[in-house]
């Protein structure tokens, strides 16, 4: 990954393993105490550290249970309970598994809204951006195919509702959810291919973070005043400055995470899961885990169906597509007046969609969802470009340290573009 | 490539091109060979298949009964209707259907209506089977999960479903058994 000259080692082992292969320096010119960091970083950066914390949960609490779990439609379920009273810390497990996915996609969507605000997605770092959102792809599939591995009612009537959105695919759509199903309906077939992928995706995951660290290290992160560093003065070794100041969030995250695992463990959860899955009962009132809820509520706002399926994907889609719908050459919010309100607006309505979702197809909930989509697809493909393009950005500090320097000797100049130091 | 070929070699370089574009082209073809058999592994296979048709007794079903089988492991919905349903399938103006079908294409029978039991939108099943469902505005099935109406035809009739509740293959193998699939 890193290239230019390598440091030296005194350690006679770490010596001979460089020469051949040279991990630790690798290592430690990624996240470690040869990466230049801005010296800025605030705590919204930590989320990368969180992100990682959680895959490796998944990934270790997810080999222990594949130990113990049936991937059959007749043992699923069983199973899972088996997990929960039978197995050995296996309601632990179970629980840090569960509970591991809504703090995945809690530490992701901060992550993804600090991008947002800072503008973390402008260049040079288009690419580290869209290999982001795959991620957040990759992770939607992984944690939808997971739910449906204990098959209670829940699992099963999610999948048949989501699989079916491939059959509004014209012409090929019945015989690609035939595929996916490897039958005619979610059934055995469906299961044993979803907990295989499902044991699968997460190692990709792993891959695809091993590409999105190393172009973050090719430009550096980005900060919150959204200024290259300028030099040495500007930046900080990542170890040991912020891999102490992020080990505080890393503390705090433990203490909720541990809060949920062990006092409300099932307060995400949804009655209906303790049903086996039932072919011939829907329940009710479908409602996906709440990360999903704000594009469920985009997929229920269309009365069509295979343009709801459309909306539903680009509504996630459409992320790929901010480094180049943004117009403004001004990285940071802090320094846009206007965006930075649209900015806030854009995560009411998120909010709304995801309270729209959660509710029954119909009625007020239906008619916010709609609005609430019309804004959200606005924000991106009118607002970005728009707000970029007229507004007048504030002043902004020439450097990363200056705005610590005595305002007469800062030299703050009102029309510098970040863009024009890179 | 081309900057480093001068013009002479111009022939030679595209000569070289086609043996490029048809070495690709082939093994792209034989990655596709290649990949089929493990993309075709996952379509349903033969014991999956063998449970295609289902065979059901009519007889004890009452008039103005409905009785759920099992059909590829789908659910499949008869109807034993009454007359009132019969005519209420009947008498509407085509023209005003969502997915226009008449009644009569429908049925092999008047008074029994055969049809898959899932909702052309997501896949939900449609209520309507069991006494004291919701039968939703037009008297035949309702699916809760995003609000689609059925007729007593099994018609999409209100609601985000795009077409009709599917018929099965079915037959008639006496009066009063059928053999779905
Ligand atoms: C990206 C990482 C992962 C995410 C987001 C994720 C998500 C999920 C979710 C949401 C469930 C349902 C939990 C429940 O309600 O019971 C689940 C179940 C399961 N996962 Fe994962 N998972 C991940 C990685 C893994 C890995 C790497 C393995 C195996 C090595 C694994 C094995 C299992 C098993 C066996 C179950 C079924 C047992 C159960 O329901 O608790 N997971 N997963
Ligand atoms: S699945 Fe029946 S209305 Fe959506």
């Amino acid at each position: 990954m890193a290239g230019g000259p390598r440091r030296q080692y005194n350690n006679p082992i770490i010596r001979w393993i460089e020469y051949r292969l040279p991990i630790v320096s690798t290592m430690e010119a990624t996240l470690g105490r040869d990466m230049p960091t801005p010296r800025n970083l605030n705590y919204w950066w930590s989320m990368g550290m969180i992100l990682t914390v959680a895959l490796a949960i998944q990934i270790l609490t997810g080999i222990f249970l594949a130990m113990h779990y049936v991937p059959t439609a007749e043992g699923a379920f069983d199973s899972v309970e088996r997990i929960m009273r039978d197995v050995n810390n296996g309601w632990m497990i179970r629980y840090m598994h569960a509970n591991g996915a809504s703090l995945f996609f809690a530490a992701v969507y901060i992550h993804i809204m600090r991008g947002l605000y800072y503008g973390s997605y402008k260049a040079p770092r288009e690419l580290l951006w869209i290999l982001g959102v795959l991620l957040l792809f990759i992770m939607m599939a992984t944690a939808f195919i997971g739910y449906v591995l204990p098959w209670g009612q829940m699992s099963f009537w999610g999948a048949t509702v989501i699989t079916n959105l491939f059959s509004a695919i014209p012409l090929i759509g019945e015989t690609l959810t035939t595929w996916i199903w490897g039958g005619f309906a979610v059934d055995n077939p469906t299961l044993n291919r979803f907990f295989s992928l499902h044991y699968l995706l997460p190692f990709v995951i792993a891959g695809i973070t091993v590409l999105h660290i190393w172009a973050l290290h090719v430009h550096g992160p980005s900060n919150p005043l959204g200024i290259s560093p300028k030099g040495k003065h500007d930046t900080l070794p990542y170890h040991p400055y912020y891999t102490t100041k992020y080990l505080t969030v890393f503390g705090i995250t433990l203490i909720i995470f541990a809060f949920f695992v062990f006092y409300e463990p099932l307060y995400l959860n949804h009655p209906d899961s303790f049903k086996p899955a039932d072919p011939l009962s829907t329940p009710s009132h479908i409602v996906p885990e709440w990360y999903f809820l704000p594009f469920y509520a985009i997929l229920r706002a269309i009365p069509d169906k295979l343009g709801g399926v459309i909306m539903f994907i680009a509504s996630v889609a459409i992320l790929f597509l901010v480094p180049f719908l943004d117009t403004s050459k001004v990285r940071s919010a802090r320094f846009r007046p206007i965006y930075k309100q649209f900015y806030w607006i854009f995560i009411a309505d998120v909010l709304l969609l995801g309270w729209c979702g959660s509710q029954p197809a119909g009625g007020i909930a239906l008619l916010l969802a709609r609005l609430g989509t019309v804004y959200y697809f606005a924000h991106f493909l009118l607002v970005m470009p728009l707000v970029g393009w007229f507004e007048k950005p504030r002043a902004i500090p020439e450097g990363i340290s200056k705005p610590v320097i005595p305002k007469e000797r800062a030299g703050f100049t009102a029309e510098t573009s970040p863009e024009a130091a890179e | 490539m081309s900057s480093t070929v001068g013009k002479d070699h111009d022939k030679e370089a595209s000569r070289r091109d086609f043996l490029f574009i048809t070495a690709g082209a082939a093994s792209l073809v034989g990655a596709g060979m290649a990949v089929w058999p493990f993309i075709n592994s996952m379509n349903p296979a033969k014991d999956t298949l063998a449970l295609a048709s289902t065979e059901v007794d009519l007889s004890p079903i009452e008039e103005g009964q409905r009785l759920t089988v099992m059909w590829r492991k789908k659910p499949v919905f008869i109807d034993h209707r009454t007359k009132d349903q019969i005519d209420q399938a009947r008498n509407v103006e085509l023209s005003t259907l969502k997915d226009p079908q008449s009644d009569s294409e429908r049925v092999q029978r008047p008074e029994w209506l055969v049809m898959v039991g899932i909702c052309t939108h997501l896949g939900c099943i449609p209520k309507g089977q069991r006494t004291g469902d919701q039968l939703g505005e037009y008297k035949g099935w309702f699916c809760p999960c995003h609000g689609s109406h059925y007729d007593t035809s099994g018609r999409i009739r209100k609601g985000p479903a795009p077409t009709n509740l599917p018929v099965p293959p079915y037959k008639f193998t006496n009066e009063t058994t059928i053999q779905i699939g």
